[in-house]
């Protein structure tokens, strides 16, 4: 039996990126939160918005945590599954990935302790300005990796040094790597779709305790709050998306064809409301709109579109789940509109907490973003298919040399066990700190006595 | 000096960091496997709760700075130490995991798990850098395409398991006297007990490890040796050059070293808490100097052939990119020193439970 190393080692990475995806989106998401939320505290001085904070944070710690954890694996992963690919190009991705371990993860974790333990140990002026140093932390960690991850989308300023085995890729122009052609509107586009998936995390709690009439004044605020950040957020979402796809078109036209199912290169392309594709028969099939891909590229429905027949087949990608991965976010991203606007017109009307059906889609909702940036995310990653640097090297020939197909399987298996744990775990505690919701009165004195019990049990055991 | 020799030095006062804060998390780790009571247990996790996060980013950091400064060495280490690697992971996330929520339920079975979950991915992640670093001491099988050409169990042998438990009595100290600091009272006692033993332990892992290498690999010190012992490999010309300087230097630290691991027990004796926490970093900064003088200018050694080892010069990125990257850490470097050294200053003190407590 021969396992094929690289299959296993690209569904490990799809394994551990996507889990580790599920929660930094949530912490720079209510990151964000926490900043307004704590300012509001700061400048009225107002208690609830004290009780509010700190019960965010107990979320966002939570969130935090995991990702971290799960974190530190994608850091090393490069190096254990793909050395070649390392070799490769480490003159280049290796320096956002220092950059952000030094701008962005020693900013987040120093702050995040006085944001987490720090409330009697510094004023609140100094805690807020930590919990503006947490959430840029972990914004700026987004930025690096997107950088990291856009110059494999659209490498430049970059040279081969070197042939053979020896060959490999050299840095021409710093900033030029840093911010190449697709960097800006990825990292918008991406920190945007986080803001999203942390609001609607708030927008869901504070939903669940307006059902059950609990925590009135802490929900009814954090509703309004996150309904704004959600709308705001999700309303730009369309106009990056035109944005980047243009920058798609334009430097990966391969991928843009696969998004639409897009074969033959046309003017007057259609777009694709909902639909499917087949790669083996060439047809795409669905609702569509005739010639709003063309227009959507070039802002011009007489606009030529290259469709995948320009390419040859080998560097197609996975065409049918391109498709319908975009499909499946851009759809999304429209409900996120609608939803977060009917919202924000109830809050106006004053009728929100009476629309028990609102409230409950907006429960569930939660799920909806998660989703969404991985859709997205996954059409980004297949949709470079088979490149693992786009035009440079394909991910085939990127692997470790040294590493069997049977080590990978028993990472890939030891892995799945501990994060199928960690993930029930989550929505355990999650659903704990959620039920238990936040502190009504002060607790100082009751937990006092609780240690002081445990202490006078400590004082009395022999050992 | 060359832009590579300064990331040798970058990179190994990163791994220097990590292994002077990280270790003391780890020992506490270890320690927590012997302490009985839910109250002790919750302030040896407090001792350590706002820090450890920030420590273990050294580690990250470290990985990325090699990644960035030397990408074969990334490359081959981390894809040779395939299994190794991935169960320090694995026990790096339990840890953290383990901390976050053992406190979080009350049930007995409930926190015991997570306690012991806790102690023993400390254990296994202290005993797997020692045996890196025995693996990088004795060499590996490198073969002439910079590939390792091992298998996992190649990794288990007879010297690096002894550096691997070394490691582990050295953390296990180090965060005994940690918590020395932290504690107070009975718990400070129990606390301090434990560290003599600790201490105990590792001179006696310290004179094994150190006979064991000389006995081994001589070559380890023929960078200090004022010249006399022959390497493997090459000397650096900035050793050949400067070989007396270095080696009076070298010897100093060596003997600074031992006086700096006498201190321990000095001040555990007196209950002078910084001192003895400050000779206890002290030492395994000298330690990693060491170690880091001894197979310079190499980062990787071939057990195959002296050729194939990874050095700073054919491992390395480009220059460009070499002076690019010390730039940004000249600009990233103080600003984490003085954020670390604020939250620091902002925990000093006695470890006490309240309301955000683990």
């Amino acid at each position: 039996m021969s396992l094929d190393v690289e299959i296993l080692a690209r569904f490990q990475f799809a394994l551990t990126i996507m889990f580790h995806y599920i929660f930094p989106p949530f912490s720079i998401g209510t990151g964000l939160l926490l900043v307004i939320m704590e300012s509001l505290y700061v400048r009225t001085k107002n208690p609830v918005y004290e009780k509010m904070t700190r019960f965010w944070i107990k979320i966002f710690a939570a969130n935090f945590s995991i990702g971290v954890a799960t974190g530190i694996v994608m850091e090393f992963e490069f190096g254990t599954n793909w050395a070649t690919y390392s070799r490769y190009v480490g003159d280049i991705f290796g320096s956002p990935l220092a950059a952000e371990g030094i701008f962005a993860f020693f900013l987040e974790s120093g702050f995040l302790a006085i944001l987490l333990f720090g409330w009697d140990k510094v004023s609140p002026r100094v805690h807020l300005f930590a919990t503006c140093m947490v959430a840029l932390g972990s914004i700026m960690s987004g930025f690096w990796i997107v950088v990291a991850n856009s110059w494999m989308q659209t490498p430049t300023a970059f040279h081969i040094v070197g042939e053979g085995l020896n060959a490999r890729a050299e840095i021409t122009d710093f900033w030029g790597m840093v911010f190449n052609p697709s960097t800006v509107i990825r990292f918008t586009h991406t920190i945007v779709g986080a803001f999203i998936q942390g609001s609607f995390l708030v927008i869901s709690v504070s939903a669940y305790y307006l059902l059950k009439e609990k925590h009135y004044e802490i929900a009814r605020r954090s509703m309004r709050i996150s309904l704004i950040v959600a709308f705001v957020a999700s309303a730009f979402q369309p106009v990056l998306g035109h944005i980047h796809a243009q920058e798609v078109a334009e430097y990966q036209p391969a991928k843009l064809a696969a998004f639409e199912g897009h074969y033959e290169t046309q003017k007057q392309a259609p777009l694709y409301i909902i639909g499917g594709t087949d790669p083996e028969t060439k047809s795409t099939y669905g609702i569509k709109v005739p010639g709003m891909l063309s227009f959507l590229v070039g802002d011009d429905f007489d606009h030529e579109v290259k469709g995948l027949n320009e390419f040859p087949r080998d560097e197609w990608p996975n065409v049918s789940l391109v498709f319908q991965t975009y499909h499946a976010m851009v759809a999304l991203g429209m409900y996120f509109i609608g939803i977060t606007a009917i919202g924000i017109i109830l809050i106006y009307l004053k009728k929100l907490a009476t629309k028990k059906w609102l409230l409950k889609i907006f429960v569930i909702s939660v799920i909806f973003p998660v989703l969404a940036n991985q859709f997205g995310w996954i059409s980004a990653e297949a949709g470079r298919q088979p490149w693992i640097v786009y035009g440079l090297l394909k991910t085939s020939d990127a692997l470790s040399k040294s590493v069997a197909a049977e080590e990978v399987l028993i990472s890939i298996i030891m892995f799945m066990i501990v994060y199928i744990l960690l993930f029930f775990v989550w929505i355990y505690i999650l659903n704990k700190e959620i039920k238990h919701g936040p502190e009504e009165v002060d607790l100082d004195q009751e937990t006092d006595y609780y240690h002081r019990k445990e202490r006078l049990g400590f004082f009395t055991r022999k050992d | 000096m060359d832009y590579q020799v300064a990331w040798y030095l970058i990179v190994g006062i990163l791994l220097i960091g990590y292994a002077i804060l990280d270790g003391f998390d780890l020992g506490v780790g270890i320690l927590h496997l012997f302490s009985k009571t839910d109250h002790d247990r919750r302030i040896f996790l407090n001792s350590i709760g706002p820090v450890w996060d920030g420590n273990e980013v050294w580690l990250i950091t470290a990985g990325g700075a090699l990644f960035a400064a030397f990408p074969d060495v990334y490359a081959t280490a981390f894809s040779g130490f395939y299994l190794p690697f991935q169960i320090l992971l694995v026990a790096l996330i339990f840890r953290a995991v383990a901390l976050e929520f053992r406190s979080k339920e009350k049930m007995k079975w409930w926190r015991n798990t997570w306690d012991r979950a806790f102690a023993i991915a400390s254990i296994i992640a202290s005993l797997l850098f020692g045996i890196a670093i025995g693996n990088i001491v004795i060499g590996m099988k490198i073969g002439a395409d910079k590939e390792f050409m091992g298998n996992f169990f190649s990794h288990l042998n007879g010297y690096s398991l002894l550096t691997g438990v070394f490691t582990v009595s050295l953390f296990m100290l180090h965060g005994a006297v940690y918590l020395m600091r932290k504690t107070e009272g009975e718990l400070q006692n129990l606390v301090r007990k434990w560290a003599f033993r600790a201490f105990w332990i590792f001179i006696v892992f310290y004179f094994v490890v150190t006979a064991y290498t000389l006995y081994l690999k001589p070559q380890m010190v023929a960078n200090f040796s004022f010249g006399m012992v022959q390497g493997d490999f090459d000397k650096h010309p900035l050793i050949i050059d400067n070989q007396y300087l270095i080696s009076i230097v070298a010897w100093l630290v060596v003997i600074l070293n031992f006086l700096a691991i006498l201190n321990i027990h000095r001040n555990l004796v007196k209950k002078n808490e910084l001192p003895a926490f400050i000779s206890s970093a002290l030492s395994i900064a000298a330690l990693i100097s060491l170690f880091a003088l001894g197979i310079f200018p190499n980062l990787m050694i071939s057990s195959i052939d002296p050729a194939y080892s990874l050095d700073i010069y054919n491992a390395s990125s480009s220059l460009k990119t070499l002076k690019i990257m010390f730039f940004v850490a000249l600009v990233g470097v103080p600003f984490v020193l003085s954020y670390t050294i604020a939250i620091y200053w902002v925990f000093r003190g006695k470890t006490k439970l309240g309301e955000n407590s683990y």
